[in-house]
């Protein structure tokens, strides 16, 4: 094992280096890794934030939209002058400030049938901070195919909600469609645009995906694989539910019935 | 007594913690089990602190010596 560190980055990442856990030896795999969020939102802006700061190496960020005044009460990589900005570029010049050793690649694009499986399989790890169903299914059935760990977060009103997906152990791991087989229909249940969100919710899980994303890379302490976790801010209460794999999957179970990727209609032009 | 060989020397002349840890850890992290890494201090606390965190981290800690009036060496084998 060999690695070469600058002044400034023993200065940055010396907390991490005193851990026995980390070291030398993990910083330099923090360095090497390579992490795509989904969202530079609610979820995507606390875990794009500690992400680089940890000095994950590659950050690819995937978003459509542009920031807008709605989006500040929660959305912190993004400030009141960028509004109007398109997000992944906002974001990529807040992560840069912060940290120069990461390289940010952004993808300001829908993501779609055509486009997920190539600009997914390039990473190591993917954090899905998007709030529309038709995303979540495509990211989870992309990453399903192509073996890679998912850390899958939402949030709504005063509740989120974590939990990861480890696609390189298939047969073990639950998948996103062991606990929602197919998207609810349009309507059913409320985005945050229409249902509201206390801002610090997005804040705690996005931080609870950027901890498990650095675990994976890490190879430390235990991923929340199977295991879906709750948290409720009003009552400050954070709840572990088991999940099972269901061996009547359509993806992952005995007769699986999806092979290829679906795109579901977006219902609606949704804002992360 | 017999004289210990050293496999690696480091200064850390007007380094101050947690950095002296820091950079000894970082070099212990290279070197291979039963080397022995020699570090240079002239940062008092250091010396109790560098020390402390090498054994916390399952290192072997096998001389802390004063070598002159703001001068120290403290000699660590790496066990893992």
């Amino acid at each position: 094992m060999s690695f070469q560190f600058t002044e400034e980055q023993i200065k940055r990442y010396s907390r991490h280096i005193i851990l026995p856990e980390v070291g030398g030896k993990g910083q330099q795999k923090l360095l090497q890794s390579k992490v795509l969020v989904i969202g530079a939102g609610g979820l995507g802006s606390p875990s794009l934030y500690y992400l680089a700061a940890a000095g994950v190496g590659t950050i690819g960020i995937v978003d459509f939209d542009v920031v807008d005044f709605s989006n500040l009460q929660r959305q912190i990589l993004h400030n009141t002058e960028r509004v109007g900005k398109p997000k992944v570029e906002s974001a990529k010049m807040t992560l840069e400030a912060l940290n120069p050793d990461v390289k940010v690649i952004a993808y300001n694009e829908r993501i779609h049938k055509d486009n997920v499986m190539d600009i997914i399989k390039d990473y190591d790890v993917v954090l899905d901070g998007s709030d529309n169903f038709p995303t979540r299914f495509l990211v989870n059935d992309a990453c399903y195919f192509l073996g890679k760990p998912l850390v899958s977060a939402a949030i709504l009103r005063f509740e989120g909600q974590l939990t990861t997906f480890d696609y390189r152990d298939k047969e073990n791991s639950p998948c996103y469609r062991c606990l929602f087989p197919e998207p609810p229909p349009p309507g059913l249940v409320p985005s945050c645009q229409e249902a509201g969100l206390l801002g610090v919710v997005g804040g705690i899980m996005g931080t609870l995906q950027a901890n498990e994303a650095l675990k994976l890379i890490l190879e430390i302490g235990e991923p929340l694989v199977g295991k879906l976790l709750v948290f409720d801010a009003l009552t400050t209460e954070f709840n572990i539910v088991k999940l099972r794999k269901d061996k009547k999957c359509p993806l992952c179970g005995e007769k699986p019935v999806i092979k290829e990727l679906i795109e579901y209609d977006q219902a609606c032009d949704i804002h992360f | 007594m017999a004289e210990i060989k050293i496999d690696r020397e480091l200064d850390l002349k007007g380094e101050v913690c947690p950095f002296t840890f820091v950079k000894s850890k970082l070099i212990i992290e290279q070197m291979e089990p039963g080397q022995v890494l020699k570090v240079i201090l002239d940062y008092k606390p250091s010396v109790e602190n560098v020390p402390k965190s090498m054994r916390e981290e399952g290192q072997e800690v096998l001389e802390v010596k004063q070598t002159g009036e703001n001068l120290w060496e403290v000699l660590i084998r790496k066990v893992k």
